[in-house]
C-alpha cells in the first residue's frame, strides 16, 4: 500500500491550501507530478487511486487527466529519461543526429529503456528552448547546445550518479 | 539601439533577488499604483496601447475593462506562463532572470482588476523556473508588498504558482483555465468570455508573462509616455526570441522601429546567418504564422521595407505577408526543406490537439501522415491539393485557434513553396538525399555583404 510520508502530505495540505475551499480538485496536477517523483518515476492505477482518495474526487478524474497531459509516465520508465525535443527550431539545428547518436550510444529505439533500467529515450515536442538547440530535458532541468561530447558526457554522469 | 524597458537590467548581478531589484527602482510601481484608483491604472494601459504578448495582439487595457465586477464574487487574475509556442522562448528568459519584474506587474495588475488571489499558471517542463518564482514572492512578501494590507493600503494579495505537466493547449486561455481547476486542457466554447465566467465560473483576465511585465514601465512612465515608443498601434517594446540558422541566437528586446532586414543581420541582434549561407524562408511569429520566403520576408509585395511591428509583418494579409504573433523568429537558411519542416509543425499540432473538434483531430493527423508520405518520397501530385483542402477544412471550424495554428503552416508552405513540394513527389529517390535549395525565393533582394 503506498503512502506519502506525514512531510509530503503537509506539502500537500500546501497544494491544497493555494485554492479556495472546495475547490481542492485545482490540486490534482501538482500533486501528480509529486506522486509520480515519490512512487518510482511513473503513475500506476495504485497510484492515481491514493491521489484520488486524497483530494476526495473519483479516481475516473484522476486518469482523465493523467492520461491528457504528456508529463505523466502511465507505464514504468528507467531511471534517467532523456526528453529529446524534435520539433522545428531544435530539427533546424541537427535534433535527428542526436537523437540517431543517443539511439547508438545506448542501443535503444526511442520509446524504449536500456536493459538495465538506466535509461529511457523519449522525443518531445518543444520545449521552449529554440535558441538553444539542440535539447533535451532530463529531470527538472534542461541540457542544452547538446552534441555527441556533450550527449556522452551527460550518460557518464547519469551512470556515475 | 533599441530602447529597453523590460530588460535593461537583466545583467545586473542579484537582480533576481529583492534587495537588488529595489536597489535598482524596483517596486516603485506599486508603490505608484497603491496611490491611484484601480480604475486609473486600468486607463493608463489603454493610454499606452498595450496588445497582448502572447500571440494575439488584443488591446490590454481593453481585455481589462471587459473584466465583470459584481458584488461579492470574486475576481481572479492569471498570468498566462505556458509558453509553449515553437520558437518562443522569451517568457522563460523573463521569469528565469527577471522574477521581480512580473511579480511587480502582478502587484500592480492584481490591484487594478481587484483579484486577491492570483495565479501564474507556468508550463510543467519550466520546472526549476517555479523555484524562482516562489523564491521571488516569499522575498515581496517579506517585504511587505504581498500579502495583507499591502504597504498599508488595506489591499491584501496573494499570488500562487501552479505548474501545468505538458499540454501546448493549455496556452489558450480557456484551456489554460480548465487546466487550473484540475481538468484536462479542453478549450470551452466562448461566449461566456473568461472576463464574465472564468475561474471556478468567476470574472477572471487571463495575460501573457511579457504583458503583465510591461504594466510595471507603463505605470512608471505613464501610459501616454509608453505610447510614443515604438510606431503606430506597436507601442512600446516587444520580447523577439530569435532561434533557426543565425549566428546568435537568443531573447532580444526591440522597439518596433526596425527593419526585419537589420533584426536578422545586425550583430546587435541575430548577427547574420552561419557559414555564410543565405536566408531561405522565416516564420517570424511562432510556429502557427506564415511561413514567407526570403524575398517576401525583407520586403513586402510593393517593394518596402517590411519591419518589425504587428502592422508591417502583416501587410499583405496571408497572400504575402504573414503575423507578429507571439515573437518566436525562426530563420531558415537554405540548406533547409520546406517539407521536413512542415512535417515536423503538422506533427507537433497533431500532437497537441486536444481531441474535441474532429476537424482538428482528424485533420491534423491527415496532414501529417500526408506530408510524411512525401518527405519519404511516396508523395503523388494530387497529395498537394489534399493537403490544402484539409487544411481550408480545419481553418475557422474548431472551438479554439489550435485548428487555425496547425492549418497556417501547411496552408502557407504550399503557398509559397509549392514547386518544393512539386520536386520532392517528382524525384522520390533524389529528394532523400538531396534538398531543393535556395531556388527563386531569395531572388531580387538585397542581402548585405
Amino acid at each position: 500500500m503506498i503512502k506519502f510520508s506525514e512531510d509530503k502530505l503537509k506539502e500537500v495540505q500546501a497544494m491544497i491550501d493555494r485554492y479556495p475551499e472546495g475547490k481542492q480538485k485545482s490540486a490534482l496536477i501538482p500533486l501528480l507530478h509529486l506522486a509520480q517523483d515519490e512512487f518510482g518515476g511513473w503513475l500506476s492505477p495504485e497510484t492515481m487511486d491514493y491521489v484520488a482518495s486524497l483530494l476526495h474526487i473519483e479516481p475516473i478524474e484522476v486518469y482523465e487527466v493523467a492520461t491528457f497531459y504528456s508529463m505523466y509516465n502511465l507505464k514504468p520508465v528507467g531511471k534517467h529519461v532523456f526528453e529529446v525535443c524534435h520539433t522545428g527550431p531544435c530539427m533546424l539545428r541537427g535534433s535527428d543526429d542526436i537523437i540517431s547518436y543517443i539511439r547508438q550510444k545506448l542501443d535503444i529505439n526511442v520509446g524504449e529503456t536500456t536493459a538495465d533500467g538506466m535509461f529511457t529515450l523519449k522525443t518531445v515536442e518543444c520545449l521552449g528552448a529554440c535558441g538553444y538547440a539542440p535539447m533535451m530535458q532530463l529531470g527538472m532541468h534542461y541540457k542544452e547546445h547538446l552534441t555527441p561530447e556533450k550527449v556522452d558526457a551527460i550518460i557518464n554522469a547519469c551512470r556515475n550518479n | 539601439m533599441s530602447k529597453k524597458l523590460l530588460l535593461e537590467k537583466a545583467h545586473i548581478e542579484g537582480i533576481r533577488h529583492f534587495d537588488v531589484y529595489r536597489r535598482e527602482g524596483g517596486y516603485a510601481a506599486v508603490e505608484k499604483a497603491l496611490k491611484m484608483e484601480p480604475g486609473g491604472i486600468v486607463e493608463e494601459v489603454k493610454k499606452s496601447g498595450l496588445r497582448g504578448r502572447g500571440g494575439a495582439g488584443f488591446p490590454s487595457g481593453m481585455k481589462w475593462s471587459f473584466l465583470a465586477k459584481p458584488e461579492g464574487v470574486p475576481r481572479y487574475l492569471v498570468c498566462n506562463a505556458d509558453e509553449s509556442e515553437p520558437g518562443t522562448f522569451k517568457d522563460r528568459y523573463l521569469m528565469e532572470f527577471l522574477p521581480h519584474l512580473l511579480i511587480e506587474g502582478l502587484i500592480v495588475s492584481s490591484f487594478a482588476l481587484g483579484s486577491n488571489r492570483t495565479y501564474i499558471y507556468i508550463r510543467g517542463e519550466y520546472a526549476w523556473i517555479v523555484g524562482i518564482l516562489e523564491q521571488a514572492i516569499a522575498e515581496a512578501k517579506q517585504q511587505g508588498f504581498l500579502g495583507k494590507n499591502i504597504l498599508g493600503s488595506g489591499f491584501d494579495c496573494e499570488i500562487y504558482v501552479q505548474r501545468g505537466a505538458g499540454a501546448y493547449i493549455c496556452g489558450e486561455e480557456t484551456a489554460l483555465i480548465e487546466s487550473l481547476e484540475g481538468k484536462r486542457g479542453n478549450p470551452r466554447i466562448k461566449p461566456p468570455f473568461p472576463a464574465i465566467k472564468g475561474l471556478w465560473d468567476c470574472p477572471t483576465v487571463v495575460n501573457n508573462v511579457e504583458t503583465l511585465a510591461a504594466v510595471v514601465p507603463i505605470m512608471n512612465m505613464g501610459g501616454e509616455e509608453y505610447a510614443k515608443i515604438g510606431i503606430g498601434r506597436s507601442t512600446g517594446t516587444k520580447l523577439i526570441s530569435a532561434c533557426g540558422n543565425i549566428n546568435k541566437p537568443g531573447v532580444y528586446e526591440i522597439d518596433m522601429t526596425i527593419s526585419v532586414e537589420e533584426f536578422i543581420y545586425s550583430d546587435e541582434y541575430c548577427g547574420g546567418i552561419p557559414n555564410g549561407k543565405k536566408l531561405k524562408a522565416c516564420i517570424p511569429g511562432g510556429s502557427s504564422v506564415p511561413i514567407l520566403p526570403a524575398n517576401l520576408l525583407l520586403k513586402t509585395a510593393k517593394g518596402e521595407t517590411r519591419y518589425m511591428n504587428y502592422e508591417s509583418l502583416a501587410d499583405g494579409g496571408f497572400a504575402t505577408g504573414s503575423m507578429m504573433g507571439s515573437g518566436g523568429f525562426i530563420v531558415l537558411d537554405e540548406d533547409q526543406c520546406i517539407v521536413k519542416n512542415t512535417l515536423t509543425l503538422a506533427r507537433f499540432y497533431r500532437h497537441e490537439s486536444c481531441g474535441q473538434c474532429s476537424p482538428c483531430r482528424e485533420g491534423t493527423g491527415w496532414m501529417e501522415k500526408i506530408l510524411h508520405k512525401i518527405d519519404a518520397g511516396k508523395g503523388e501530385m494530387s497529395d498537394i491539393d489534399l493537403l490544402w483542402d484539409i487544411q481550408r477544412k480545419i481553418e475557422g471550424n474548431t472551438i479554439c485557434p489550435l485548428g487555425d495554428a496547425a492549418a497556417w503552416p501547411v496552408a502557407a508552405a504550399i503557398r509559397h513553396f509549392r514547386d518544393e513540394f512539386e520536386w520532392h513527389i517528382n524525384n522520390p529517390e533524389l529528394c532523400l538525399t538531396k534538398n531543393y535549395g535556395l531556388a527563386h525565393y531569395a531572388d531580387e533582394i538585397h542581402v548585405p555583404a
